[in-house]
């Protein structure tokens, strides 16, 4: 093999940046057979059928070209429109929303906007992996928030206020969250919102996973009192709609930020794809009824699943809000990571190490319940006599 | 009420305490929420869902359309609840459209179901003609899929 040319040298934030802790998982699960997995965080339904046929109708009808940087202005219009009545904020579909692949792109393409060299963000940890990568890769710090199961991993506005300096710009949260399934209360983030208007801070909020909310209701952010002039909405389809590979996402923001956002996407994905944004205003306009058969789904399968945890001795809080379960395993004397691969490697289960979400993260598993209930069911069984044959120092831990 | 249902409907061996869990409920409502839906028969009983396709000896189906005289007072409860007596008799629904009751009928090979239509089910008085459709594949039963090659691709973990 010949040795790559210096000039393919990586720049030292790419260099340093630790791959994902999923990915590192997913390639110990790469060729083993009857693995039941719970570390998918997408749904196992398939998308609905009517989303399907509106793209496949539209592909037949020669609708296979690039769309505004924006996106669709129908697709926009019917996002605007269903912020307004689901969650009360209003948006204008021309200037305030951008269509982009999936909120991964939005949060990437949202701190290139905003950061400068040594710009600091506020990261409430256990959070979704590519948050803290986000700022970094923009050249910013994160600075992370340790969230604790004494607060159900809910984010203690004193520690947020802690860890702010003059050099802090924003904050991120995604509620509810994933890892730990956490939502958060209208009074829990008044208080944040009444932290960012003091040091004047914007808020990420990223709420892919807000119909996903299983007791009580959504709070968006932005609705807040004096939150929409510095709130960046997210939001997609991937979960609610079961859309994760069409990669259709959003984000609502004052016209400034939107513009600003436009000019990188248009440079470097240009806009999403069109196929997708079909199907994201078909989901949209008819099929409320399918989420909420979904939705109601997982609730039931989030019941069985962390009272099962809870009966076979992995202490897990109730979770409510997106499809996680967080049990602690830290009684059982392995790390995380210890516990994760011994558990694949023993019984053929996939769960991911909750350090993969930050170093608080320690101590416990992310477990996804989007399963079928007779998976959820055999997984269950595997852990309950994993954890037996660990007991009886039966399993070898690397 | 309608929620421990659905949940029967889609499988009938989960226990009550299941149920409770699932919805987050009483065991004790759940079970007086089945009590009263077999009382009032809404809950008519338990059965599999079988594919009798995939037997080695399977059993076969029609869908049979009757066309019927109504009787004055009873309409068409009365002949249909005679349909209903015979063992061969899968399920009789009353039907809007160009015939007046749709009976689905199974039996061991299609004789048994010709033999069924002809000898007794055509000379009920007041049947005036049925037209018999047999089953040649199942794709979807009871809410079920049971052909298809549609297949998911899902990484073992992902974000």
């Amino acid at each position: 093999m010949s040795t790559p040319s210096q000039s393919l040298r990586l720049r030292p934030e790419v260099e340093h940046m630790p791959p994902s802790g999923i990915r590192e998982f997913f390639d110990l699960t790469l060729g083993m057979e009857g693995v039941v997995t719970l570390g998918v965080g997408e749904p196992d339904f398939a998308t609905p059928w009517k989303i399907c046929d509106a793209v496949v109708d539209s592909l037949r009808r020669g609708q296979t070209s690039y769309t505004s940087n924006y996106g669709l202005m129908e697709l926009r219009e019917a996002i605007a429109e269903d912020l307004g009545m689901r969650w009360g904020v209003d948006y204008d579909p021309a200037t305030e929303l951008i269509v982009t692949m999936g909120v991964s792109e939005a949060m990437d393409v949202a701190m290139r906007a905003l950061l400068s060299p040594g710009d600091e963000v506020v990261v409430p940890e256990p959070c979704y992996v590519s948050y803290k990568a986000c700022v970094s890769m923009a050249g910013g710090n994160p600075v992370v928030v340790p969230c604790t199961v004494e607060h159900d991993f809910r984010p203690q506005v004193e520690d947020l206020e802690a860890a702010i300096t003059p050099r802090t710009r924003g904050l991120i949260i995604g509620y509810p969250n994933n890892p730990t399934g956490t939502v958060m209360s209208r009074e829990d983030l008044l208080q944040i919102a009444r932290l960012a208007e003091e040091h004047d801070l914007f808020v990420v909020s990223d709420e892919i996973y807000a119909h996903l909310t299983y007791d009580g209701e959504h709070t968006c952010f932005a609705s807040l009192p004096g939150m929409r002039e510095r709130t960046i909405l997210m939001n997609g389809f991937s979960k609610a709609y079961a859309m994760t590979g069409w990669r259709i996402g959003f984000t609502a923001a004052p016209g400034q930020l939107i513009e600003g956002m436009v000019r990188i996407h248009a440079y470097t994905a240009l806009s999403a794809p069109i196929s997708g944004q079909i199907g994201a205003i078909e989901a949209l306009q008819h099929c409320e009824r399918e989420m909420h058969e979904m939705v109601r789904d997982y609730d039931q399968r989030r019941r069985v699943f962390i009272k099962g945890l809870n009966d076979i001795g992995l202490p897990c809080f109730e979770a409510r809000g997106a499809f996680y379960a967080f049990p602690s395993i830290a009684h059982t004397g392995l790390t995380s990571k210890q516990f994760s691969k011994a558990l694949l490697y023993d019984e053929k289960v996939a769960a991911v190490p909750g350090t993969a979400f930050g170093d608080c993260g320690e101590g416990y598993l992310r477990c996804t319940y989007a399963q079928s209930m007779d998976n959820l069911k055999e997984a269950l069984v595997r852990m309950e006599r994993f954890l037996a044959k660990l007991k009886a120092g039966k399993v070898q831990v690397e | 009420m309608r929620q421990v249902l659905e949940l029967l409907e889609q499988d009938a061996t989960l226990s009550p305490e299941e149920i409770a869990t699932r919805l987050g409920r009483d065991v004790a409502e759940v079970r007086a929420a089945i009590a009263e839906a077999r009382a009032t028969g809404q809950l008519l009983g338990y059965s599999a869902v079988v594919n009798w396709e995939k037997n080695d000896s399977p059993k076969i189906y029609a869908f049979i359309a009757v066309s019927a005289v109504p009787e004055h007072g009873r309409g068409f409860d009365a002949i249909a609840e005679q349909i209903t007596l015979f063992d061969e008799v899968h399920s009789v629904y009353l039907m809007s459209g160009g015939f007046d009751l749709q009976v689905v009928v199974e039996g061991e090979d299609f004789r048994e179901i010709a033999q069924f239509v002809a000898e007794k089910l055509a000379p009920i008085p007041g049947v005036r003609s049925t037209a018999t459709s047999f089953v040649l594949k199942t794709y979807k039963l009871e809410g079920r899929t049971a052909y298809t090659h549609r297949t998911t691709h899902r990484l073992a973990v992902t974000p």
